[in-house]
């Protein structure tokens, strides 16, 4: 501890220069964790999925919808126990710059096979007997400030009009995965003003032995192969997958962009500090003059590139957290729990560590090996 | 008695393809409490002298010793402790730590022994008093003449009450007041501290502070007054020899 006011007093030396290889670090691991987070968010939204819910959607494409008499054919299907449908809204609140998702949901039997979505029983109970009712996450409450009792008017644009809905209730997923911030309300209110456009988006099943989706898979798509509408049926999990499928290879382009961009900041961070030790090769020479040993030298370089990498990795990966917390960013259903994982901060702070390592050990080498009397004859 | 012994010292540098000797079985003794100045012109090997008396160069052969501790056979650890403890080193520019204050430059031997914070303060307050800066603890070496960083030097060199202090050119930088009272810092260390001052100067006027004055030229003692050669003072011509 000693030792540590000529640490800061060496850092201080150049100010700016200090504080924009600080900012390099911060920007670097800051970039790392956000890319990295992407790619945990979308493995964790399929590894959290149920094995016992499959999902059926149209096989051409995922926004074209099924015809609402598929329903009572799926339930009909072996092993299926409970068959419920949603639909996307894609409506717009306000001047439409904070988006979320907003589901069309049949409520009774959503509710049932998404044991996830908690809600008060009263709330529950109040939502399902009302037709303009909806439901909020609790992510929407901290965004928009609603409240149970509130009307919220939502302009639709898939389904053109102004929608006005009466918050019935508040619900808290039991895995922060699933999202807290959807907006759903009951699908009959949708149908009512547009039977004729208003069909099911997509179907859930809750079946009764995991082991037996791929049979049920085939069994349902084998029924609709033929008719207007053909289906892809897979288990909840590949249905995550395969929407998180629809970005490329995405984990590869974020870590390959993440790992690129702290090898750029590392020669960055290297190069600040070969340069502050070149400056102070008298001063290393007059250390090692008053009694200073190399290791001693060694260190006291090495503290410094720690100094300035641990710095910026708290406010990298501070940055990287807080990020969700301040924008918003998540919301909407794409990337529903995007949030800074253990493991990813962990990883951050090992590569902050390696940092220290990598942009000190060879300053701090060359100072070590300093030999004093050239070094003075030098300055001298 | 002799607190630097210094026998059959040989000392050479390679400089591209050539070797240049700059002692040839060079032998003297500095005694403890004498006040020696060095004299001779660039390159006559009087710096040379004060950094294998260091420990900061080794010879390439022969022995150096200083208070008992034989000073060439010793680590690169093992010196810098030992120069820590027992050498206070003062170089012509001065060359203080620009990012520390006064205070802070005297204190930076002190980290290295085992003293608390207090004690550090306590000591650093009584060198930079000795040297007559205890007003300016707290200023940077960009604040300071040229004098008051030499006297700052001065201070960081006895802090840790060295056994012995080299000087190398100490008055080089300085206007002639600002010398005298860097001269005037010297004698009283001598005399009033019993330090072992040794100074390399090219300065008539430094040199006449000292109570020796020796006289070197391309490694050769040439004069000499109160030092001991060889066995004892003035035994031995065989001081140092040309190559």
């Amino acid at each position: 501890m000693k030792f540590l006011p000529l640490v800061i007093a060496n850092l201080k030396r150049h100010k700016l220069r200090t504080i924009l290889t600080i900012c390099s670090v911060a920007l670097a691991l800051f970039l790392f964790a956000s890319l990295r987070t992407v790619t945990t968010t979308l493995s964790a939204g399929s590894e959290v999925s149920s094995a016992s819910r499959m999902i059926t959607q149209n096989a051409t494409a995922f926004v074209i919808p099924l015809p609402q008499t598929y329903a009572t054919r799926l339930a009909a299907v072996p092993h299926v126990q409970l068959v419920t449908w949603a639909n996307w809204f894609g409506g717009k609140y306000g001047d439409g710059k904070k988006f979320f998702a907003q589901f069309a949901i049949d409520p009774e039997s959503y509710l049932k096979i998404y044991p996830e979505i908690q809600i008060p029983a009263d709330q529950k109970e109040a939502f399902l007997k009302e037709r303009s009712s909806a439901i909020i996450g609790e992510g929407l409450v901290r965004a928009f400030g609603w409240k149970v009792g509130d009307n919220v008017t939502i302009q639709g644009t898939i389904f053109p009009g102004d929608w006005t809905f009466t918050i019935r209730g508040i619900y808290h997923p039991t895995l922060k995965e699933y999202g807290d911030d959807s907006f759903m309300f009951h699908y009959d209110y949708l149908y009512e003003k547009y039977p004729d456009r208003v069909t099911p988006g997509w179907f859930i099943m809750k079946i009764d032995d995991p082991a037996a989706s791929p049979v049920v898979a085939k069994t349902i798509d084998d029924q609709f192969r033929n008719s207007s509408a053909p289906t892809k049926t897979g288990t909840e999990k590949a249905f995550a997958s395969g929407f998180a499928s629809m970005w490329g290879n995405v984990k590869l382009l974020m870590s390959t962009i993440g790992m690129a961009v702290v090898f750029a900041i590392l020669l960055v961070t290297a190069n600040a500090m070969m340069m502050n030790q070149r400056e102070r090769t008298s001063e290393v020479a007059v250390m090692k003059t008053v009694g200073f040993s190399d290791r001693r030298v060694f260190g006291l370089v090495i503290i410094e590139a720690a100094v300035i990498s641990l710095t910026g990795a708290v406010l990298g990966l501070g940055a990287a957290i807080l990020l969700p917390i301040v924008t918003g960013f998540g919301q909407g259903g794409f990337l529903p729990g995007f949030h800074v994982t253990g493991g990813t901060l962990f990883i951050g702070a090992s590569v902050a560590l390696l940092l220290t390592v990598a942009s000190g050990i060879f300053p701090a080498w060359q100072a070590a090996r300093l030999p004093v009397v050239q070094a003075l004859r030098r300055v001298e | 008695m002799a607190l630097v012994e210094i026998r059959n010292v040989d000392k050479s540098f390679k400089r591209e393809a050539q070797t240049v000797d700059v002692y040839n079985g060079l032998t003297i003794d500095f005694d403890e409490g004498s006040y020696t100045a060095l004299m001779g012109p660039s390159g006559s090997g009087k710096s040379t002298l004060l950094n294998l008396v260091a420990g900061l160069d080794k010879p390439t052969s022969g022995t150096v010793r200083v208070a008992g501790a034989e000073v060439s056979a010793m680590t690169a650890s093992q010196l810098a402790d030992w120069r820590a403890r027992t050498i206070g080193f003062v170089f012509q520019s001065y060359n203080l730590l620009p990012v520390l204050t006064a205070h802070q430059n005297v204190e930076l031997p002190l980290l290295l022994t085992n003293l608390n914070k207090k004690e550090r303060a306590e000591r650093t307050a009584i060198a930079l008093g000795v040297v007559g800066l205890s007003d300016r603890m707290d200023h940077f070496p960009r604040q300071l003449s040229g004098g008051q960083e030499q006297r700052v030097a001065i201070a960081r060199a006895i802090v840790a009450d060295p056994t012995l202090i080299l000087l190398d050119e100490p008055t080089g930088q300085l206007d002639a007041k600002s010398s005298e009272e860097v001269l005037e810092l010297l004698r009283r260390l001598n005399e009033e501290f019993h330090k072992t001052i040794m100074i390399v100067t090219h300065d008539a006027k430094a040199a006449e502070h000292a109570k020796t004055i020796l006289h070197l030229e391309k490694g050769v003692l040439l004069e000499r007054e109160g030092v001991k050669m060889g066995g004892g003072i003035g035994t031995s011509g065989a001081v140092g020899v040309a190559g």
